[in-house]
């Protein structure tokens, strides 16, 4: 790793003016994604302003109909809250199959979903829950949020405060790991909503998470896996690597979709 | 360079190191405890795991300023004198090791698992458990057995106690 200038912040407001004071700087959520990236030197930032100490932006709420939770909130609080666990099953079951037990007490929201890394998992909640993302300048639909890999709206000086999460009716994830990483190969997120349904994949997409219409419709019609079986997706549009050919993760999109509605019921 | 303090296994310690300076060298090299390893450069093998404020985290992959003020344990503060923690005595008892090297991360992690679970634990939880733990060596067999045996000891001295 290079050498960096760490800082603590302990507001927003603060963490804000210590990057704009650094060179180079870059924040630092729980580190699970930046701290890898700079002992691999693919990153090197002159100045790191950890987040992690302000206490404003941890914790989950319930607001009625939507649950709100701190972008400092890391991936095991979400998952064995019971807030999440009582009203979004499919975010806590998501949140509790990211990476392992370690990574889970570090990792945060906030943290992933600034990264957008394609295989992540929680892109595909915000989509098809959609969710707003509370950043230190404003506020943005999920979908006007994520732009592509490793890609999102977000200015270099801006933090990602909350993520708003309306509360769905049903809602379920289900992932097919990479046996090594433990990241995403295809995840599919479902969610319903009286007769709206919002399905979203990650894992899969050469642009990061996308929707996927023809799912929706289907199961807005007839809510069982059945109604997924036959839609496949445009393999054309999906990523081809080592672990795994388009076709192949087309017809993981297809499996995962179906399993997903199975689980939430 | 950053004047860094914490509570590592009960005591008071500081050092003088670089900001980059990763939470696992600062223990192995600032600090001379060198039971927590480095098995990896990817934040993937969880040999270097130790509990910051209570939780099992890879101290690979936190900064030590990240950790300034903070009670981290490692496998050398288990020990209650000469007596092994249940778990390090159940790794010895059901040999749940070979050459040793991701023992320290997998005892860690261990006792995070018990603590989170109340120490209820089946064969399948603690497999799942071990997703960041990794051992080329004895093929997890006898590391489940004595994760197994040390959570449900515990459980029954627990019961006894009560
Ligand atoms: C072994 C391992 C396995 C993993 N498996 C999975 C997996 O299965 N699924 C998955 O989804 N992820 C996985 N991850 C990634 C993990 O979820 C990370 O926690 C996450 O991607 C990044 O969150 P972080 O808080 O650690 O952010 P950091 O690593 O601290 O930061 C990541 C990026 O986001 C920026 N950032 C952080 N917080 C904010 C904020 N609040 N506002 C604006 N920008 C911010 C940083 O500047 C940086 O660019 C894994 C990681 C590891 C090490
Ligand atoms: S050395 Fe920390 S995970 Fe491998
Ligand atoms: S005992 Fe050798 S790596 Fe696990």
């Amino acid at each position: 790793m290079y050498e960096t200038n760490y800082h603590r912040a302990s507001s927003v407001e603060e963490a804000v003016r210590l990057l704009a004071g650094a060179e180079d700087g870059k924040f630092l959520g729980g580190g699970q994604t930046l701290i890898p990236t700079m002992k691999q030197r693919l990153a090197s930032p002159s100045d790191l302003v950890d987040l992690g100490g302000i206490a404003a932006m941890k914790g989950i709420s319930d607001e009625g109909g939507a649950i709100r939770i701190g972008a400092g909130t890391p991936h095991y609080d979400v998952a064995t809250s019971d807030i999440v666990r009582n009203r979004i099953p499919g975010l806590a079951s998501l949140a509790a199959g990211i990476g392992d037990p370690a990574v889970r007490h570090m990792g945060t929201i906030g943290g992933s979903i600034a990264n957008n890394d394609p295989a992540a998992d929680y892109p595909s909640a915000l989509m098809a829950l959609g969710a707003t993302v509370v950043t230190s300048k404003r506020e943005l639909a999920a979908e006007d949020f994520f732009q592509g890999m490793f890609d999102t709206a977000l200015d270099e000086d801006e933090i990602v405060t909350a993520v708003i999460f309306p509360v769905p009716e049903k809602s379920a994830y289900a992932k097919y790991p990479n046996p090594a990483s433990r990241y995403a190969m295809a995840g599919v997120f479902v969610a319903k909503t009286g007769g709206m349904v919002r399905v979203a994949a990650t894992g899969a997409g050469q642009n990061g998470v996308f929707r996927i219409a023809e799912m929706e419709s289907a199961l807005a019609a007839n809510w069982s896996p059945s109604a997924v079986a036959g839609v496949t997706v445009d393999a054309d549009e999906l990523l081809s690597d080592i672990h795994g050919s388009a076709e192949y993760r087309a017809n993981l999109v297809t499996v995962m979709a179906k399993r997903a509605v199975a689980a939430a019921g | 360079m950053t004047q860094v303090a914490m509570t590592l296994n009960g005591k008071k310690v500081s050092a003088n190191v670089e900001d980059r300076t990763l939470l696992v060298h600062y223990i192995r090299e600032a600090q001379g405890l060198t039971g927590t390893h480095v098995g990896c450069d990817t934040s993937q093998c969880g040999a270097c795991v130790v509990h910051v404020n209570g939780r099992a985290v890879k101290s690979c992959t936190m900064l030590a300023v990240q950790a300034a003020g903070a009670e981290v344990m490692t496998v050398e503060g288990l020990a209650n004198g000469p007596e092994l923690h249940p778990v390090q005595a159940a790794f010895r008892e059901h040999h749940g090791l070979q050459c040793g090297f991701c023992t320290p991360g997998m005892i860690m992690t261990a006792v995070d698992m018990i603590r989170r679970h109340n120490g209820v634990l089946d064969e399948d939880t603690i497999r799942h458990e071990l997703e960041g733990n990794i051992c080329r060596c004895t093929g997890y067999h006898n590391i489940v057995k004595a994760i197994k045996a040390a959570a449900d000891q515990m459980v029954a001295m627990r019961t006894a106690a009560e």
